[in-house]
Parts: structure tokens; C-alpha cells; sequence
């Protein structure tokens, strides 16, 4: 589903990402590992399109398609999302309304037909219960005055309505008390299925005592300098990130 | 040109204005006074980023003659649903009784036109008329003095109070080219009244013309007079409109600007507190493009102690258009606990539009609360980033982002329907993409009319509820790069 070849990004001419290769199929979950500063949130948000990056070299291919080719929004109407690791805060814009204006703005570019806002709220009842929101935060501005925990639940509320096939969690995990740290998970598990996938940014391995993965990459430098399966996470949290990462420039 | 006004008014003053003996005295020394003073020019400190060159540099001449061919259907996108509601019509400055409805009123409330006011309320305009809008060193209310005819007067008796809104619909159509009207409006709420008041300036076409109104409102002991002043004149037309208020004790003064149209408007509210326990609330909205220009000047005279004022004013600037605000709160040695809040939040669509704010205050008393400040912005490029990255397009994401920037003032009209108009009207005026940076809202009659826009932006506003309650009142953070004021 996702391939990601020798893909180099720079921010402000500096360059942060030298040459990631993975590939991602069907079903799967990866969980992206590393170190501050090593890329891993660069990596994440230069899938979903961000305007502070500029690609310098390499391909992302998604469904076989140039993923790099496409608007950010274009990207999301096929299908990827980005659990931010800052959500945004938007003032004036009640969360429902964005929800609602971006579930009917996916469902026009696939040809599907808009949902009217009766419609839309049984959809959000079902979604709010998998993450224990409360509908006020429907009324709310977007992100406006929510905790820290309420951002993250709010990303994967987001995630839910919008049903993606190929979900990118930056760093979700952090800032989460254990309580709130399942409920995300919790929610990140209901919505997988066959045909859907997950890659999981995290610097601790934490979260992947939750949402367990099936490969493991540990970034360093800009580069991954080592892939595996589960294990491999917990290897990197007996052993901290100085075993696998010495000798690589930052 | 101030030649053309000169012949305007031998001719105008000769017939006696159609106005009584002790006005006379009045224009005559008015004139004087204006000719004395000319045009403003940018030396003017208030007028140093509003050059009056163009209107001074025209010749427009003063229709006396009622013209126009304004029929009620044209009406309609302007009585914002409701032609039920006490309206007084004027076309070109000239009332138009055949448009106007002021036969329901409830007893002890009085609207009229200026013209039978000197007959039917002659004590009224003797107390209050020219008492506040003074003109020693005003020249546009100097030359509206000297040139009164026509115009509203609204009074409220004692203990009364008015369910329905009051309009006053100053309209001008393709006759009003090279004409200049002077509407002189009085509204008189005395104690312990309520009234609701919209003054409206809206063009049918777009003529160049020029419009110079001043409004005189007297809010006695106790009563509250909501205000709400709609300038969708032609975007060829110049728009100068003053309004002074004179607040008694434990009045509460509600303004709202909305400012759309126009080649140059310069709208001035001005309101003294003077008397304890009163309250003034100066809220508004602009929004140009193209190569428009608009200038609000706003003064809040704290005279007495304990009073409040609130004031919150946004604009939304495109094209290489160019916003004016230069907000004043004078704070007098009497007025202690004073409290005085005000700001102005711009927003830049474009790279030519430029503001210039200034918010001031001047303090003289040293028990008092008052804050301001102005912020000048772009669209937040992260906002804009999140919104895609959910699917939303740019054009939804940057008009979604614009219009939540209004909604935030809007959201304080309370007028049900007329917050609702505006907002549809703001919405859809960032929602006209077939026209891509060439929209501009011309404040014509069958750009309203447009049936399958109203129901895209009607459709959109239903969901208003809840972005009202979530909006609340955070900072500014769609607008990135805040500037604090000085």
C-alpha cells in the first residue's frame, strides 16, 4: 500500500531525512522508532503533504500512485491521514462543522453523496463513544482550550470519521496519562481492519504494548538503521537508543 | 470644487431650505465654518491615512429634485426578511413616502422625515438637533449642516419601548451619478426606553455618488438604543457618515458598523458617556477589496464616572485594498472606575492590502481599568495545512478560516435576522469562486437575488449555532505574525 524509497527531505535547506526505504502492505502495522531529532516526525508529515518540507530526492508511492505528486487534501480524499502530534487550534470553527465539512468534502471528491447534518450526527454518536468524548466537544472550536489528552482523542475521533486507509500516528502517544494512552489505543484497535494500515511514530515503546506492531523501523539521523518485528521495540527499551544508534551522525 | 457648493447653496438657502426661521442662522454660519475650514487634508492627524482629495477634487451637486426609479421589489435584499418593520425610504437623499411604512407604530414613538419634523416635532429638533454633532472643526458635518433637508427623526416618548426595529433605508440608485446627499438623522430614546435602530446606505447599480450623513443620537437616563449602521453604498461612491451619541446616566449606547462598500468611506461613531452608571458597546465589520478604501474613527468620551465601554472592531482587507482604524477612549479626571476594553484584528488576504490601526488611550483619571490593542495577520498557513490534511480543499479551508474571523464580531449583533443576513452575506462573499479574486460585493440588488448562491450560503449559516457557542472569545490564533499595538 505504502512505499517509501530512498526519500530525502530538507527543512529550510537543512536537510533532515537521508534516504528512508520501507514498505507498508495491507493490514499491517508499523511502528516508526528513534531518538530526538532523528526524523521520524518529518517522515510522518512529509506523507501527509506539510509546506515546511521540500522533498529533495526519492518517491513515496501510495496504491502505486506519486503520493508527492498530490495536494495535501488530495491525499487525504485518497485516503491517508495524520494524527498530528501539535493538533491545531482553529477559533471560530466549531469541531463539528469541520468534521462534518471535511467527511462531505472526501465523499465529493469520491463521487459519493454529501451526508446532511442529521445524517452526520448518528455517524458522530457512534465515533464520540469509541474515544468517550462527550458531545459538547462537538460545539466547541476546533481544539480550542482542550487538554492535552482531548487534542489526541480529538485526532483519533477525527481518524475514526474519516475512516482512512492508511493512518499515521505522530506521536499520539505522548503527554497521554495510562488512562488516556488506552482509550487512544483502544480507538486506533477498533479501527483496524483487513484492508486498512497504521504507522505508528512513537518514541516509546509504550505504546506498542497496546497497538502491537508487526514491523518495527528505528530511525537515526535521518536514515533507518534497523528494522525487525516486535521484538525489536523491546530490545530498543531494555537497551536504550545509544546501542543502536552510535556512530550515526545526527 | 467647494465652488459647487457654494452656487448649491445660494440657490438652496434662498427658498429658506424649506426648513423654519431659526434653522437659517444655523446653515449660514455652518457654510462659513465649512468653507473656513475646506476639505480635510492629510495634515489632518485624523485624516492622515484617508485622503479626502478625491471627493474634494469632484464636482457632485445636490439633488433637490426626488429621483430615482426605486420600486419596493428592488428593496428586498436590503429589509433583511423583514419590510414589515417600521422603515422610512429615502432615494438619492429625497424621502420616497410611497416605499416607507411608520403606520403601526406603538403610541409614544415617532418617525418621520425630517421635512414634516420642522412642522409636526419643531420642539424636538429644538433641543437636540446640531446639539451634539458639532462642527467647529468637522467640515463634512459643517457642509450636511448647512445643506439639512432631509433625513430621519425618531423619537421615543418616556417608559416606552419599541418590539420592532426601526430602519432607515438611504438608497441611491443610476440617477444619483454626480449627486450628493446630505441625510441628517435625529433619534431621540428618552428615559427608560428601548429601541432598536438600522441605518442603512445600499446602492441599486453603481453610480458615483457621494453621501454625507450625519446621525444625532440623545440616549437619556436609562435607556438603551442599539444602533446598527449597514455602508453597502456602490463601490464607485464616497461615504462619509458620522454618528455622535450623547449618553445620560445609566445609559447603554449599542453600536454596530458594517462596512462593505464604497471607493472611500469614512464612517465616524463617536459617543460621550456623561452620566454615571452608562455603557457603551462599539462593535463592527469591514471587508473590501479591489482598490476600495474605508476608515472608521471611533471616539468613546468617558465625561462620568463608572461607566463602561466595550469595542471590537475587525476588518478583512483583499485585493489592494486599504483599512483605516484609529480608535480613541478618553478617559476624563472625573471618570474614575472607568472600565474601557477595545481592540481591532485585521486580516490580510493579499499581499497589497494594507491597514494602518491605531487604538488609543487617553487617560486623565488614575482609578480606572482599560486595555486595547490590534493585530494584523495573514491566514495561518498551519491552520491551512490541518484543514487539507483532513480533505478539506484550500479555497474551503481559506474561506472556512476567513469567515470564522468575522463570526467572532458578528456573532455579538443581536438581531437575530440581521446577524443572519450578515453572516450569509460574509459567507458568501468568500464563497463567490467563479469569480476567483475578482469577487467584490457591489451591493446591488440582483447580486442578492441570486437564488442558488442565498441557499448554498443559507445552508452553510444553519450550522451557525454551534459555531457561535464554540467560538467564544480566544485569541487570535487564525491570525498568525500579531502585531502588539503601541
Amino acid at each position: 500500500m505504502l512505499q517509501v524509497k530512498n526519500l530525502h527531505a530538507a527543512a529550510n535547506g537543512k536537510p533532515i531525512l537521508r534516504g528512508i526505504d520501507f514498505s507498508v502492505n495491507e493490514g499491517e502495522v508499523h511502528a516508526v522508532m528513534g531518538p530526538n531529532g532523528s526524523g521520524k516526525s518529518t517522515l510522518a508529515q512529509v506523507i501527509a503533504g506539510h509546506p515546511a518540507y521540500e522533498v529533495t530526492e526519492g518517491q513515496v508511492l501510495y496504491d502505486g500512485k506519486d503520493l508527492l505528486g498530490m495536494q495535501p487534501e488530495e491525499r487525504a480524499q485518497a485516503g491517508v491521514f495524520l494524527a498530528f502530534q501539535y493538533p491545531v487550534e482553529i477559533p471560530g470553527v466549531s469541531n463539528s462543522y469541520f468534521l462534518r465539512t471535511a467527511y462531505n468534502e472526501i465523499r465529493k471528491a469520491r463521487g459519493l453523496e454529501e451526508a446532511d447534518p442529521l445524517d452526520f450526527l448518528e455517524v458522530m454518536a457512534e465515533k464520540l463513544k469509541l474515544v468517550h468524548m462527550n458531545e459538547d466537544m462537538l460545539s466547541r472550536s476546533v481544539n480550542m482550550g482542550f487538554s492535552g489528552g482531548e487534542k489526541k482523542r480529538n485526532e483519533i475521533l477525527q481518524m475514526a470519521v474519516l475512516d482512512p486507509r492508511l493512518a499515521i500516528l505522530d506521536e499520539t502517544d505522548s503527554g497521554l496519562d495510562i488512562d488516556a494512552l488506552r482509550i487512544v489505543a483502544d480507538g486506533v484497535n477498533k479501527l483496524r481492519r483487513a484492508n486498512n494500515s497504521t504507522v505508528v511514530v512513537t518514541h516509546y515503546q509504550r505504546l506498542l504494548n497496546y497497538i502491537v506492531p508487526d514491523r518495527v523501523h528505528v530511525l537515526a539521523g535521518g536514515r533507518i538503521v534497523r528494522s525487525g518485528g516486535k521484538e525489536l521495540a523491546l530490545e530498543l527499551e531494555a537497551r536504550g537508543y545509544e546501542w543502536m544508534t552510535e556512530g550515526v551522525p545526527a | 470644487m467647494i465652488q459647487a457648493y457654494r452656487e448649491d447653496f445660494a440657490a438652496f438657502s434662498a427658498n429658506g431650505g424649506g426648513s423654519p426661521e431659526w434653522i437659517a442662522p444655523l446653515r449660514l454660519s455652518a457654510f462659513d465654518r465649512f468653507v473656513t475650514l475646506g476639505f480635510p487634508t492629510m495634515r489632518n492627524e485624523d485624516w492622515h491615512f484617508t485622503s479626502a482629495a478625491a471627493i474634494a477634487e469632484r464636482e457632485f451637486r445636490m439633488m433637490l429634485t426626488p429621483g430615482g426609479e426605486v420600486k419596493a421589489a428592488d428593496l428586498v435584499p436590503f429589509t433583511f426578511g423583514h419590510p414589515e418593520w417600521p422603515t422610512l425610504v429615502f432615494v438619492n437623499g429625497r424621502f420616497a413616502p410611497d416605499l416607507s411604512n411608520v403606520d403601526a407604530l406603538p403610541a409614544g414613538v415617532r418617525v418621520m422625515e425630517l421635512a414634516r419634523a420642522w412642522r409636526e416635532s419643531p420642539d424636538i429638533l429644538r433641543r437636540h438637533l446640531t446639539k451634539f454633532a458639532v462642527y467647529d472643526d468637522q467640515s463634512f458635518t459643517a457642509l450636511n449642516t448647512a445643506f439639512m433637508y432631509d433625513g430621519a427623526v425618531v423619537h421615543i416618548e418616556a417608559n416606552r419601548s419599541v418590539d420592532k426595529p426601526i430602519h432607515l433605508l438611504f438608497v441611491s440608485d443610476a440617477l444619483a451619478a454626480k449627486g450628493v446627499s446630505h441625510p441628517r438623522n435625529l433619534i431621540v430614546a428618552e428615559h427608560h426606553t428601548d429601541v432598536t435602530i438600522l441605518e442603512s446606505y445600499v446602492a441599486l447599480g453603481d453610480a458615483t455618488y457621494f453621501t454625507n450623513a450625519v446621525t444625532e443620537v440623545a440616549v437619556e437616563d436609562a435607556a438603551t438604543v442599539r444602533h446598527y449602521r449597514i455602508q453597502r453604498e456602490s463601490t464607485r461612491a464616497f461615504h462619509i457618515g458620522t454618528t455622535q451619541a450623547h449618553q445620560a446616566r445609566d445609559s447603554h449606547y449599542i453600536s454596530f458598523s458594517f462596512a462593505t462598500g464604497a471607493a472611500l468611506s469614512r464612517t465616524n461613531i463617536y459617543t460621550t458617556l456623561d452620566g454615571p452608571g452608562g455603557g457603551s458597546t462599539l462593535n463592527g465589520l469591514y471587508m473590501v477589496d479591489g482598490e476600495q478604501h474605508v476608515d472608521h474613527q471611533t471616539r468613546i468620551e468617558h465625561a462620568q464616572p463608572n461607566c463602561f465601554s466595550r469595542e471590537v472592531y475587525k476588518g478583512i482587507l483583499d485585493g489592494a485594498s486599504h483599512g483605516v482604524f484609529n480608535g480613541k477612549v478618553y478617559v476624563h479626571p472625573i471618570a474614575q472606575k472607568t472600565d474601557g476594553k477595545q481592540s481591532n484584528n485585521n486580516l490580510l488576504l493579499s499581499d497589497k492590502a494594507r491597514i494602518d490601526t491605531k487604538p488609543q488611550l487617553e487617560i486623565f483619571a488614575d482609578d480606572v481599568k482599560c486595555t486595547h490593542g490590534a493585530t494584523v495577520g495573514r491566514i495561518d498557513e498551519l491552520a491551512l495545512f490541518y484543514m487539507k490534511s483532513r480533505g478539506i480543499g484550500a479555497r474551503m479551508a481559506r474561506r472556512l478560516l476567513t469567515y470564522a474571523f468575522a463570526a467572532e464580531v458578528l456573532e455579538q449583533i443581536e438581531l437575530e435576522p440581521v446577524r443572519q443576513r450578515l453572516e450569509e452575506m460574509t459567507l458568501k462573499r468568500f464563497t463567490n469562486e467563479e469569480q476567483g479574486g475578482g469577487r467584490r460585493e457591489v451591493g446591488s440588488g440582483n447580486e442578492e437575488g441570486g437564488g442558488k448562491r442565498e441557499a448554498a450560503g443559507a445552508s452553510m449559516v444553519q450550522e451557525k449555532g454551534t459555531m457561535a457557542r464554540g467560538s467564544g472569545s480566544g485569541p487570535q490564533a487564525i491570525v498568525s505574525d500579531s502585531i502588539p499595538a503601541s
